[in-house]
């Protein structure tokens, strides 16, 4: 970072601040209600954090901001005027622009080059001008006060951060429609170096003084607090309260993002617990430095931790799918780091991601429940098929799926249902460990409470279990205890029983800023 | 519903072709004897295109069979004419066979090579290695024992039809005994099993702890083998060897594969789709043939009708959400 000081005032008050309305805006999936009443006020030369729990809302509103979504109901004004967001393009012209922490770019191409994505190349006599075009680049670059990007590098070398810079630097390359003013920042530093971070800060701090505002999405209380003029938090799909910089404190926002019904979802916990099953001394794998724990039977050991922690790696590692030091022994017996010899070792997996790293979309679903169990469910290498049949209609009833039948393609079913047909992946071998990632991401609410029944249900049938989830009130209903992931470690253990959302947030961001 | 409409759709089209050569070439098309003729031709094809329905099932492909079969065939060749007996000859151009397809695997599985570029090279490779060993010409002659050339001539006798001995050559009984081993491992077995789980999704495969690496690696030993076999049978029944007699089979062979999949569930290489792939363009090919039209107008033909069937299954599909 150069450190340089915020640009002369030639364009900050070129222009009257720009104001950005949103009120009551209310979205409905299906049945569900993902924002009942949500409201916003942004403003240019503003940054504006935008907080709330995982279901809270959030990506809704900021798909509704994008033209992705077309609000149910609910007003929104620019500058006084009425805006209309049906589709993508609307919400170019109105100037918003939006970057993920995933960021897209097209590794290939140089940086100028990527920075042009959206434009058309400088041209003469029909040929790109590389000359203005690097130029173009440079001066875009300049104005953010981003001097360690060469524009002529290729986009491939560059880092999660660096094409985050280049990605905004590039709404700054002129002549590309309406001028941007509104930057949407969705958890921009989930994949960001602390330095990095440093550089989106500056340049964060550049785009406010030229006038622009910053929507700024995180889960990360210290950013919030460090970068934020305004915090607005949402629950439920409803505006709780918008806050001044002057007027923020660390409590008030968890309090406010916290608070919501447990209801009946969860089933009650024996607290039967038996011997020690899974075991884990001295695990390494990147971002964990050194981790070390024991799940008993009967037992649900949460993980919590920002995203980035470590929780997807920790799961990952333990079923051999990426390499890793140290031991992982299953009832007193060394597992070696494979998938095949984990699942064999009586470990199952439900991953993240259930289409990408799950299931098999196009083949009928009873192909996804016995894939792990292979080895168990033929002769001599000849499928046993009675035997997979009745594995399969047996597991299917025990996760109350939901299918036509084992023939079934899992592209036909509801995201609740493939991820049953998962579960029943788990249970068709004798599990003994079972390594759940988000074990209810996307899923509706019967299928949700169906799986808390199962997990808990296998629990008190002896099988040790670890639940890796970004979803509080689950971890809280769900588990005995909760091992806190902070610094490459697990940093605190909570018993679930009595925690409350506030104490567990607090503990999360408490383990950040130490 | 949409599903089975497209599955049937290619078949309906299949009785149609057949209907429509029955009518137009009465007396010739739909007899014993023309059908009889066509398993011999075909039986390479079908060889190389079960070996392939393999690999694709993995979704990779193999481009370098028809050269693998070139080279098998001049190996044996070779060898024949250096005085070696049949059963040498036959071991040596199999083996080359799986090497290549080691060769193949390797590439493709433990260097990550795409499959298109790894056996683009090796087509070439072993293309240019079938031309060094024939020295460039066809070998033919008394070298070729009659041993190996009688094989594709016998068959099991069926009886007599119109005063005229009928028999099921050789070839199309040993191309059908490759369908059923080939059924068999991609059906009935675990392996088989896995394989279509690599190509349904390879990351989901790995997690639930099957060999990608290793599983990749072996599929390539059955398209190596099977186009060396292709080569062995080519070269039996014409006598002869020179180093681009296979070269036709790995087009016919994908796209056969290709016209299965539109016969399938999910657009699943199978390999009894396969073989309907392999009978569509037979019978194409032999009736439009039969109806004396222009080679070059059959190959338009035959390309368009390939499209036409793969265009409708995608479509098909696309309405399902499935990609």
């Amino acid at each position: 970072m150069d450190g340089a000081e915020p640009p002369a005032g030639i364009f900050v008050n070129r222009k009257i601040m720009r104001h950005l309305v949103l009120t009551g805006v209310a979205k409905a999936y299906g049945a569900t209600l993902a924002l009942r009443s949500a409201s916003l006020d942004l403003r240019g030369g503003e940054v504006h954090a935008l907080m709330g729990e995982n279901g809270a809302g959030k990506s809704t509103l900021i798909r509704v901001l994008a033209g992705l979504e077309r609000a149910d109901a609910g007003q929104l004004t620019l500058d006084g005027v009425a805006l209309r967001l049906t589709r993508p393009e609307d919400a170019a012209a109105a100037g918003f622009r939006f970057l993920h922490q995933e960021v897209q770019v097209v590794p290939g191409l140089s940086v100028a080059e990527n920075m042009h994505l959206a434009h058309p190349l400088p041209q003469r006599w029909g040929l790109v001008d590389w000359r203005r075009l690097y130029r173009a680049a440079d001066v875009a670059l300049g104005e953010l006060g981003i001097g360690h990007i060469d524009p002529r590098a290729g986009m491939a070398g560059l880092g999660a951060g660096d094409r985050m810079l280049v990605r905004i630097a590039a709404t700054m390359i002129a002549g590309a429609g309406p001028e941007p003013w509104l930057y949407v920042l969705d958890e921009p530093t989930a994949a960001l170096t602390q330095p990095e971070a440093e550089r989106l800060f500056a340049v964060i701090g550049r785009l406010v003084a030229r006038g622009a505002g910053v929507l700024y999405v995180s889960h990360r209380m210290d950013e919030v607090m460090r970068l934020a003029d305004q915090v607005t938090v949402l629950r439920d799909g409803a505006l709780v309260s918008t806050v001044e910089r002057a007027a923020m404190d660390r409590d008030r926002i968890i309090f406010d993002m916290t608070g919501r019904e447990l209801g009946t979802l969860f089933p009650a916990r024996s607290g039967v617990t038996g011997a020690v099953v899974l075991e884990v001394k001295a695990m390494c794998v990147p971002p964990l430095a050194e981790v070390t724990l024991a799940v008993r039977a009967g037992e649900v050991l949460g993980l919590a931790g920002l995203s980035g922690s470590g929780r997807n790696a920790l799961l990952k590692a333990l079923i051999g799918a990426v390499p890793r030091r140290g031991r992982v022994l299953v009832d007193g017996v060394a597992v070696a780091a494979t998938p095949q010899t984990a699942w064999a070792a009586g470990m199952a997996y439900v991953p993240r991601d259930r289409r990408a790293e799950g299931v098999m979309l196009r083949e009928g679903l009873g192909r996804t429940v016995v894939l792990p169990h292979l080895r168990e469910m033929s002769r001599a290498g000849f499928l046993d098929h009675p035997a997979q049949s009745r594995v399969v209609a047996d597991r299917a009833a025990k996760v109350r799926l939901k299918a036509r039948g084992a023939g079934q393609p899992v592209a036909e079913l509801s995201g609740g249902n493939q991820q049953k047909v998962l579960f029943a992946r788990a249970l068709a071998g004798r599990p003994r460990v079972l390594l759940l990632d988000e074990p209810t991401r996307g899923v509706d609410v019967a299928a949700k409470a169906d799986i808390y029944a199962l997990i808990r249900g296998l629990a008190d049938q002896g099988v040790a279990v670890i639940v890796a989830s970004s979803d509080l009130p689950e971890l809280i209903g769900l588990c005995d205890r909760i091992g806190l992931l902070q610094a490459g470690q697990i940093g605190r253990e909570m018993a679930a029983e009595g925690l409350t959302e506030a104490a567990l947030l607090a503990a999360i961001y408490e383990g950040e800023a130490a | 519903m949409g599903q089975s409409l497209r599955s049937y759709g290619t078949l309906i089209g299949v009785a149609g072709i057949i209907l429509l050569f029955w009518v137009l070439l009465p007396g010739t098309f739909m007899t014993a004897r023309n059908w009889l003729n066509m398993s011999q031709q075909l039986s390479m094809l079908i060889v190389v295109a079960s070996a392939m329905t393999v690999v694709m099932a993995i979704g990779d492909f193999d481009l370098s069979v028809g050269a693998m079969a070139s080279l098998a065939g001049v190996v044996a060749a070779v060898l024949f004419v250096q005085g070696y007996g049949v059963p040498v000859a036959l071991l040596g151009a199999l083996m080359v066979g799986v090497l290549g397809g080691a060769l193949n695997g390797a590439l493709v599985s433990l260097l990550g090579i795409l499959p298109f570029v790894a056996t683009l090279a090796t087509l070439t490779i072993f293309s240019g290695a079938a031309f060094m060993a024939s020295g460039g010409k066809t070998i033919s002659g008394k070298g070729i024992p009659d041993a190996f050339s009688g094989f594709a001539k016998g068959g099991i006798a069926l009886g007599t039809i119109a005063d005229k001995p009928a028999v099921l050559p050789w070839l199309s009984v040993l191309a059908l005994g490759v369908v059923a081993v080939i059924w068999v491992v991609l059906e009935q077995t675990a392996y088989g099993r896995r394989l279509y789980a690599i190509g349904g999704n390879m990351e989901a495969a790995r997690l639930a702890g099957v060999k990608v690496v290793r599983l990749r690696l072996t599929a390539f030993l059955f398209t190596g083998a099977g186009a060396a076999l292709a080569g062995l049978m080519y070269a039996s029944r014409v006598a002869s060897a020179n180093p681009t007699q296979g070269d036709g089979l790995m087009l016919t062979a994908i796209a056969a594969v290709f016209l299965g999949m539109t016969m399938t569930p999910g657009g699943q290489p199978r390999v009894l789709a396969t073989l309907t792939g392999v009978v569509v363009l037979g019978v194409l090919d032999n009736g439009l043939t039969q109806l004396q039209v222009d080679s070059y107008l059959r190959e338009v033909l035959v390309g368009a009708i390939i499209l036409v069937a793969v265009s409708i299954s995608a479509i098909g599909r696309r309405s399902l959400g499935l990609r």
